[in-house]
């Protein structure tokens, strides 16, 4: 391998990627639109939930458990309506989410029997909205019916069994301490973009020669097909490195993200995925000779690997055992397990040893492969 | 007009049957992406792993733990005996949640006064951490409920039924089981037909005019309108067709039930793929390679999916990212689709949707076609 060959091809890629300066540019701004997007954009919280109100009853009683609702900030009490129809046609238009529906017998079961319902009905098309909100839901009533049952127990003579709630769950929340979704989804993007790199650029840098019959005169030359895969690489390597600074910059200095970790241990980290990413896009490039069929290809092995199985946005445990397994496979999920690792939790390289070790193996073996694919297509 | 329209129609067909890789390509990858994004997008929180710490050791205590192992939301994976091998499986990612339940808590109870129980929470993931603080809640309360309950029986019996107690009843509409399946599997349909759509296009134009092709089109008497609307029309059947497929998947295989009109949904389906047709069209009237194209489309598609709704509410981004939904065509086309699937709703409801994609549809269409007319010149 002859050094000054490697610079020259590196330098000739160079020259390509400056000679098209929106994907470059691109390439670039992608972090930047991703961060701002992913970053405001995510929030599975849900607050304000708009809800409406069917009271049935329209007693003190009904009114009191009402103004649970609206004093929650979780809930705005949107409007009340005197009929099913019309919030069935509010949920289905999406008007509102949660709907509240206090029977007409409302306090007089809770004077005479005691147990009186409330029906809380929630839109389940979106379920994780829809779970939230019952609990928040929940957290009202209990606190009513415990309000009521407080005042009963007083008025009964009681109060000693009133003094206090029976049990307390005292929650400490680790690494993430206000639940903040962000906090979650941006170390995960760092992945997404180097993903998105590997895809739209390197996939396409052999292909590309291929197709416009470029590749022919680049084997006249005396370069060995080593020295055309790295010094093709190495530009995009440079560029997806910044993209790695450019996103950590953002997501700590910006959006706030803790960075608890080590900057070695991202950069190792990183150094290794970008490895891998490319090393796949290359592979793709050099095996698929048309740029249409290996940017597809390029998609489907590294943005949607890596947005879907990588547990960047839908935990790895809560998939299915064959999904799971599939999921050991896919680099990317090495990767965001340590980035989350490092920026929350604070990890340094013993505790990623093997995130480590699968990312260097991966490495290694898609760096094999890429080789043998472009030499087999260049006999 | 019509016969030139034809030609144009019967050349891209050719091509497109010429060109194996295309065929594959066009069924084989959204098949993967639902079949996997299906299994894998999910929202539930089940069978967390959890590590208990009883310092109690009472009957009480025993009564809230197995009440927490047992619903299938907690899986017990460890009873350590102290509290640093708390922090240690936490840290390692070995258990998500940990509940302590303190010393004296049965004696406490017994004395009416509040017995505590210390829950921490791995909160790396904020969703599922939320999920699972939600049903210790509802787990604690019920809990505390029946001990009160208990309590009241034997120290007053004669009470016991009189007390007052108000209960919530569930009622969850459209998605009784709150499936995640459910909410995503209509959601893909839009994002994979956006994707492939777009991409699609903006390649097949871009593609003519790298290769040289395009000149050769354009020195026929074709007018650049009938050159569109030749290139343009299979890609409106090919997504049709995409939709179709993906729809029966997602109904034969995911059961996601079918609850509307096919009709409401196909006219959903067209209006969006106008809009998708003339980004596609936009995008290869700015780029003068593929590789551009490729890139210029996610420049696109990544805002798209984010402000669709697809797996982020909208009602959760701040005011101003909302406004911009609503530039978004995925976004009514989501509310078609989930409305069709799991609500049953039909034009009534849906027309504000199809009038928007409409109106986008046609504006995108109206320049790109002026904007291709002029990089024709």
């Amino acid at each position: 391998m002859s050094w000054s060959r490697l610079i020259a091809m590196a330098r000739k890629e160079l020259i390509q990627i400056r000679r098209d300066p929106r994907s470059l540019l691109i390439a670039l701004l992608m972090p930047i639109i991703m961060m701002v997007l992913l970053g405001y954009g995510v929030s599975l919280d849900a607050k304000h939930i708009a809800v409406y109100a069917y009271d049935q009853e329209g007693s003190q009683d009904s009114q009191a458990l009402l103004k649970h609702f609206q004093a929650s900030q979780y809930f705005d009490l949107v409007k009340t309506v005197s009929n099913y129809r019309q919030l069935t046609r509010a949920i289905d238009s999406d008007r509102c989410k949660l709907g509240v529906v206090i029977p007409y017998d409302f306090s007089k079961t809770l004077r005479d029997s005691g147990r009186a319902s409330v029906q809380v009905i929630v839109d389940g098309t979106d379920d994780n909205t829809a779970n939230l909100a019952m609990d928040y839901a929940r957290a009202v009533i209990v606190a009513y019916s415990g309000a009521v049952q407080l005042d009963w127990m007083g008025r009964q003579g009681l109060a000693a069994l009133a003094s206090s709630a029976p049990i307390s769950v005292e929650a400490r929340t680790w690494f993430n301490e206000d639940l903040e979704s962000r906090n979650f989804i941006i170390p995960g993007i760092i992945a997404l973009v180097m993903a998105l790199v590997g895809a739209l650029l390197t996939s396409l840098t052999i292909s590309r020669e291929w197709e416009r019959g470029t590749m022919e005169q680049l084997i006249s030359t005396p370069v060995t097909a080593r020295e055309v895969m790295l010094g093709k690489l190495a530009p995009y390597f440079g560029i997806g490195m910044a993209d790695a600074v450019l996103c950590f910059v953002m997501g700590v200095w910006w959006f706030g993200v803790p960075f608890r970790g080590t900057i070695l241990a991202l950069f190792l980290t990183t150094t290794l995925f970008l490895i891998v990413i490319l090393g796949i896009g290359f592979m793709i490039s050099a095996a698929i000779k048309n740029q249409l069929g290996a940017s597809i290809i390029a998609l489907l092995v590294t943005l949607m690997p890596t947005s879907m199985l990588s547990g960047y946005m839908f935990p790895i445990d809560q998939m299915p055992a064959a999904v799971r397994a599939i999921t050991y496979i896919v680099s990317s999920r090495y990767y965001v397990t340590a980035l989350k690792a490092i920026f929350l939790k604070g990890a340094g390289i013993e505790a990623l040893a093997e995130p480590l070790i699968a990312l260097t193996l991966y490495a290694g073996v898609v760096g094999f492969f890429a080789m043998r694919a472009f030499k087999k297509n260049l006999g | 007009m019509l016969g030139r329209i034809l030609q144009m129609l019967i050349k891209e067909f050719l091509q497109l049957r010429r060109n194996r890789n295309a065929q594959i390509n066009l069924i084989v990858p959204p098949l993967i992406q639902l079949l996997i994004f299906g299994y894998a997008a999910t929202y539930e929180v089940y069978h967390v792993s959890t590590a208990v710490v009883d310092f109690d050791h009472s009957q009480e205590s025993r009564e809230l733990i197995s009440r927490f192992t047992s619903n299938g939301r907690f899986d017990l994976v460890e009873q350590p005996p102290n509290r640093h091998r708390i922090r240690d499986l936490i840290d390692r990612s070995d258990a998500a949640v940990a509940i302590q339940v303190n010393p004296q808590f049965a004696e406490n109870l017994r004395k009416g006064q509040t017995a505590s129980v210390q829950v921490i929470v791995d909160g790396t993931n904020s969703n599922t951490a939320l999920i699972a603080l939600g049903y210790i809640d509802q787990i604690a309360t019920r809990f505390a409920e029946d001990y009160q309950n208990d309590r009241l029986n034997r120290i007053a019996p004669q009470y016991r039924l009189l007390m007052p107690s108000v209960q919530m009843v569930e009622r969850p509409w459209y998605n009784p089981d709150l499936n995640s399946k459910w909410f995503f599997v209509p959601g893909i349909i839009g994002s994979l037909t956006l994707m492939t759509i777009v991409n699609l296009t903006a390649f097949a134009v871009v593609r003519e005019r790298e290769i040289g092709t395009l000149e050769q089109i354009l020195v026929t008497p074709i007018r650049p309108v009938e050159f569109i609307l030749g290139k343009t029309a299979p890609f409106f059947l090919i997504g049709l067709i995409q939709v179709v497929l993906i729809a029966l998947v997602g109904t034969l295989w995911f059961q996601v039930p079918f609850r509307g009109s096919v009709l409401v949904m196909l006219l959903g389906s067209s209006l969006f793929l106008v809009s998708t047709l003339a980004v596609g069209l936009l995008i290869s009237t700015l780029c003068s390679t593929q590789q551009q194209a490729f890139a210029s489309s996610f420049f696109f598609l990544t805002p798209a999916f984010t402000l669709s709704g697809f797996a982020f509410p909208i009602a959760s981004m701040p005011p101003a990212m909302q406004w911009l939904t609503y530039l978004d065509p995925l976004r009514y086309y989501l509310v078609v689709l989930r409305g069709t699937f799991l609500k049953g709703t039909g034009l009534s409801i849906l027309w504000p949707q199809m009038l928007a994609m409409t109106i986008l549809g046609t504006a995108l269409l109206t320049i790109s076609v002026l904007r291709f007319r002029k990089s024709l010149d």
